[in-house]
């Protein structure tokens, strides 16, 4: 976080004045506090269902909270296969997650369409949202979920805060 | 009523529209000439002791090697009588339309629109013969007969943005 130590307090050695940036402070919050949408597809789900149980324990990241709506979450994770008819709902659905919001394409088929090149099938979401962190797999472990959630924190300290970003993001999906 | 008696009925009421009968561990399926499709399940819907009262399942099947290429079957259920029986029609290429039974069954309106959309096998007198799964402007064919491609139809650029300005 680089923070920066400027005295002790008398007693017990204890740190007493701790200086940092704003925006170092404001991300290290963000990054803690990630609430994923309950958002499932295919197998992928499964994977991410158990990342959350007690044995994986996804809440350790500060991630462990699913909301059940888009508007009251920040992260994506878009665990499974996308067919053609489920993409306009996908962006429907990014397009309500509220800023800062992050995306990650969990496991190989929402990173490239995997084996299924057949015609329902997305070739990749990053065809049609911005995505943050591509987890490989299939599906991918538990495991493999978190290092993308710990890359994904890794990004979020490095994002600025108080400057606009450019407008990357295109507009909404045509049905 | 047992399989045998339902055959036997169906028998005396159709027997030059019947093309096949046949049972297999305990399922019972008729094939039946088309133009007599729509009469014949009439029959098994209306007839109080046929009482076909649910459609469990309309599908196709793809034949690309034969003279009439198509095979349209469907599959009704008696919850009353519970007895079951399966019909299929044979459906050429040049001609590919069959009589809809969205006025006997209700619930063959959307799975007689998904053989319409996976197989392009159309339907008379549907109220709503529209594509289902498929996106409605979909024009690269009908994905589920033989001659479509396996790979190299995913979607990829066909992604089109509303503009922002026109929200």
């Amino acid at each position: 976080m680089g923070l920066i130590q400027i005295g002790r307090h008398d007693k017990d050695g204890a740190s007493d004045v701790i200086i940092t940036t704003i925006e170092k402070a404001v991300n290290w919050g963000r990054k803690g506090s990630l609430w994923p949408m309950t958002f499932g597809l295919a197998c992928c789900a499964i994977e991410m269902i158990a990342a959350v149980s007690s044995r994986y324990d996804m809440d350790r990241y500060g991630a462990g909270v699913f909301r059940a709506s888009p508007r009251q979450s920040d992260l994506m994770i878009v665990a499974g296969t996308v067919c053609r008819r489920m993409a306009p709902v996908i962006r429907k659905l990014y397009d309500q997650m509220p800023e800062p919001k992050y995306v990650i394409a969990m496991g190989s088929c929402a990173t490239s369409g995997n084996i299924y090149d057949s015609y329902s099938v997305v070739q990749g979401v990053d065809r049609f949202v911005p995505v943050d962190i591509y987890v490989p797999g299939c599906p991918p472990t538990p495991e493999a979920l978190f290092d993308g959630i710990l890359k994904l924190q890794e990004r979020i300290m490095l994002k600025p805060v108080f400057l606009k970003q450019p407008d990357q993001v295109k507009p909404r999906l045509k049905v | 009523m047992l399989l045998q008696e339902l055959a036997s009925r169906l028998q005396e009421g159709f027997s030059a529209a019947l093309v096949r009968t046949a049972e297999w561990r305990g399922e019972l399926t008729v094939t039946v000439m088309r133009d007599r499709l729509h009469e014949i399940a009439q029959f098994l819907h209306d007839n109080p002791a046929m009482d076909f009262d649910y459609i469990v399942h309309v599908s196709s099947v793809d034949w690309p090697d034969d003279e009439e290429r198509f095979e349209v079957v469907y599959e009704f259920y008696s919850i009353r009588k519970r007895h079951q029986i399966r019909l299929k029609t044979r459906v050429p290429e040049s001609d590919c339309i069959v009589d809809s039974l969205t006025d006997l069954w209700r619930g063959a309106n959307f799975m007689e629109r998904e053989v319409y959309d996976m197989m392009g096998i159309r339907f008379r007198h549907h109220p709503d013969l529209r594509r289902i799964l498929l996106p409605d402007d979909y024009t690269e064919g009908y994905p589920l007969r033989k001659d479509f491609p396996l790979r190299g139809k995913g979607w990829r650029d066909t992604f089109e943005f509303l503009d922002e300005t026109a929200r």
